[in-house]
């Protein structure tokens, strides 16, 4: 799975789809994320794992400007993606957020039909001509998320009559739907039973041959499952990152080691 | 013994049973509170409640039971003559004032207690005598009313003489029984536990039995309305022409039909202007404006709706009339007068502003932040996100909303009295003054009419017609709002 063999031989910018340096996030007074720094590859899974409240969803959210959502929330530093600061005053953050999707920790359907939920960014983005257009779009994301088998015949029932993995897999549909170059998952499977999680990964580890992908998430296992990466946050700071295997096996920082042997978090 | 004496006993004897209770049931325990079932304020108020709850429970129902005895007594000491010339009724209330003139007289001292027991009307003027001290009697006071009077004086004496025996020894009673029963292994806080919870339904009945006579009493007199009057004609009468000496025409469509043109003028100004800036506030305002905007709307809300009419005769109507009267800027000559359903169905608009706003407002905070998230992260706009996914998902609550501020504008008197005119019509102009239902209940009832007449009955009629229709809307808003709340649950 994990072509790349040594880790610092491919920490190195130039192949490099999202590059974050100096990262400073604060919440009002509150300093949640401090001094990040990090290269994410494409066409690769990047797991970032910590204890709770040690800023991961925070710093994926930088990724995509969802902060800007957030009165109180100020972002400082340099995040380049495709060596284009998405934080420069030009850039649109709705533009930025069609190219950067995102995926939810709780499944959040729209309330309307499973088609319309497809369709929605699509629809948005102008991104077909025509019905017929907009069928195939809806058709290839279901397919892609590996639903069109369980829904293709009741595509205008409700998209929150779904079952909870059902309902993420049509979130990451919905996602895929407006072609982004990078997914975001923030805990996509802490809703979901082992079953639908499962599912869930193998389409992460299909996915990945098309997209950019990062995901938040506190299981482990479920990190040396499907990511070729991992990135450590802790307290802010993020404590060191690298293929996934080197993490895992030999760990770097004793906080690593801590947190991956279950001493704390 | 009066009533405030009675109660002042009881509180006197509550208070002393709580602390009697209370120190009864630590010495029970040998001074050691950890020995008791129950913490010892519960023993206490167990005593509180014995002795209150059944000497009250005595108290209201003597409170009832006498003065409908009492009358029995005293119109069986009237005689058919009497009785004959004018009505049974009209005497026991001459009677009512003797007796209650007498009391005046005792108690200024110009009638000792012997004396004013023993007054004949032979003797005497007693009209004269009490018309000196205040109060003034209608006609001569025969010897019979006078010793009816003074027969109701005796009994009501005696009646409040065993009303306090029986009041206090059931309290007496109770706490005795109470104080008995206390003890450390007593089940003090269960049994207060069950007193609070019947406390608390005999409220709960209180409101619903009121309730229930209100509607009663609407059926009641509707029925006995339309014996009188065809229920045809005052549903499908289009002429509404009371006249007072009979012959009226009672016809409800011209009112129901104001009525439903204002409430539509008023949903129109208010649901636009009020789901807008419930929009805003709950999706744009900063923290900062929202926290001044919203309180600020919440004061439209409490303003009452005769200040609004006032504002509808005096700014709104005139101000109307200046633009589109006869020699208006526009002169178009559209408005004769300042009063008119534009005007009415105006400001009730504006009244009903926050009342919109602030239900939408609610329904709209209830959408799940991670909708708007899941949007946002697709690309959308804020406006898209709002338009597209809040807004479908907050509809059926915001509908309750327009139903329920449609059920208060159906309902709304002051403004359209003051707003609307006064002449029944049935019309499609808004800027002619018709007249609603509640407009017209207000004027039936307030002329000197025989409340047996059907010009009278009929706003009985017309309440029931009101109530059902805004029970009607009540219903379906509930529903679909209630509906709506299961759907992120
Ligand atoms: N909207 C917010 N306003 C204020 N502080 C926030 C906000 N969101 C997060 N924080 C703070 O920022 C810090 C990082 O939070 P974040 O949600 O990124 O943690 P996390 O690593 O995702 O935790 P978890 O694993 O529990 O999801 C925390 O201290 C949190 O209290
Ligand atoms: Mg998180």
């Amino acid at each position: 799975m994990n072509k790349i063999s040594s880790f610092d031989e491919t920490n190195d910018m130039t192949d490099s789809k999202i590059t974050a340096r100096n990262v400073q996030v604060y919440y009002g007074d509150t300093h949640a994320i401090k001094d990040v720094s990090i290269n994410i590859k494409p066409q690769a899974v990047t797991a970032f794992i910590g204890p709770s409240g040690c800023g991961k969803s925070t710093f994926l959210r930088t990724i995509n400007r969802m902060n800007d959502t957030i009165d109180i929330c100020r972002v400082e530093g340099k995040i380049l993606i495709d060596d284009e600061d998405i934080y420069d005053p030009k850039v649109d953050p709705v533009q930025l957020r069609a190219k950067v999707g995102m995926v939810f920790q709780k499944p959040n359907p729209f309330p309307k039909s499973i088609y319309d939920n497809v369709a929605y960014g699509p629809r948005i983005h102008g991104l077909a001509r025509n019905k017929s257009e907009l069928d195939e779009i809806i058709e290839s994301s279901l397919q892609k998320a590996g639903l069109w088998a369980e829904v293709k015949d009741r595509l205008h029932a409700p998209g929150t009559g779904l079952s909870g993995g059902q309902q993420q897999r049509l979130c990451i549909a919905r996602a895929i739907a407006v072609s982004p170059e990078v997914i975001l998952m923030d805990e996509p499977c802490s809703a979901l039973d082992p079953i639908a999680t499962a599912k869930v990964e193998e389409l992460i580890d299909e996915l990945r041959e098309n997209y950019t992908i990062v995901i938040v998430t506190h299981s482990m296992q479920q990190a040396a499952r499907v990511s070729q990466r991992t990135a450590f946050f802790h307290l802010g700071v993020l404590v060191e990152e690298g293929l996934t295997q080197d993490i895992f096996t030999s760990p770097r920082d004793k906080r690593t080691e801590d947190y991956i042997t279950g001493r704390f978090g | 013994m009066s009533l405030g004496y009675i109660l002042l006993a009881l509180l006197v004897l509550s208070v002393i049973g709580y602390v009697l209770g209370r120190s009864k049931a630590v010495s029970s325990a040998g001074g050691d509170g950890r020995r008791l079932h129950s913490l010892p304020g519960y023993y206490g108020w167990n005593v509180v409640l014995a002795t209150l709850a059944p000497s009250l429970l005595v108290l209201v129902v003597w409170l009832f039971v006498q003065p409908a005895y009492i009358n029995t007594q005293v119109a069986s000491l009237i005689s058919q003559e009497t009785v004959a010339k004018s009505s049974l009724d009209l005497v026991l209330s001459d009677v009512l004032r003797v007796a209650d003139g007498l009391d005046v007289a005792v108690e200024s001292g110009a009638l000792s207690q012997e004396k004013a027991q023993a007054l004949s009307a032979g003797s005497v003027d007693v009209r004269a005598l009490l018309g000196d001290l205040g109060v003034a009697l209608a006609s001569e006071v025969t010897d019979e009313i006078l010793h009816a009077a003074q027969a109701y004086r005796d009994i009501n004496a005696s009646g409040e003489f065993y009303r306090a025996i029986l009041v206090l020894a059931v309290a007496i009673a109770g706490f005795a029984l109470a104080i008995a029963r206390t003890h450390k292994d007593f089940r003090a806080r269960n049994v207060v536990e069950q007193a609070i919870k019947w406390i608390l339904i005999a409220a709960a009945s209180i409101a619903i039995l009121t309730t229930l006579g209100i509607i009663l009493s609407l059926i009641f007199n509707t029925v006995e309305f339309f014996k009188i009057y065809p229920a045809s004609e005052f549903f499908f009468g289009t002429v509404w022409s009371p006249s007072f000496g009979g012959g009226s025409e009672l016809g409800i469509l011209p009112l129901i039909w104001a009525t439903l043109y204002i409430s539509f003028i008023a949903l129109a100004v208010a649901v636009p202007i009020g789901l807008f800036a419930a929009i805003y506030l709950s999706e744009y305002a900063t923290p900062a404006v929202r926290a001044i905007a919203k309180p600020l709307l919440e004061v439209l809300a409490g303003i009452p709706t005769i200040v609004y009419g006032l504002f509808a005769l005096l700014t709104v109507g005139p101000l109307l009339v200046d633009v589109l009267g006869n020699d208006g800027l526009l002169g178009v000559g559209w408005m004769q007068g300042a009063s008119s359903v534009f005007t009415a169905g105006f400001v009730m608009g504006i009244m009903l502003i926050p009342f919109v706003s602030s239900l939408s407002d609610d329904i709209i905070n209830a959408v799940p932040q991670a909708m708007r998230d899941g949007s946002l992260g697709l690309g959308a706009t804020h406006s898209e996100t709002v338009k597209q996914v809040i807004l479908p998902a907050a509809l059926p609550g915001i509908v309750g909303a327009i139903l329920l501020a449609a059920s208060r504008a159906i309902g709304e008197t002051m403004i359209v009295v003051l707003g609307a005119g006064a002449a029944a019509r049935l019309s499609v102009n808004p800027f002619e003054a018709m007249t609603t239902v509640t407009a017209k209940i207000v004027s039936q009832l307030t002329g000197d009419a025989d409340f047996a007449s059907p010009e009278a009955l009929v706003a009985f009629a017309l309440g029931m017609t009101l109530f059902v229709i805004t029970l009607g809307l009540n219903i379906i808003a509930l529903y679909i709002v209630r509906k709506y709340r299961e759907q992120y649950d």
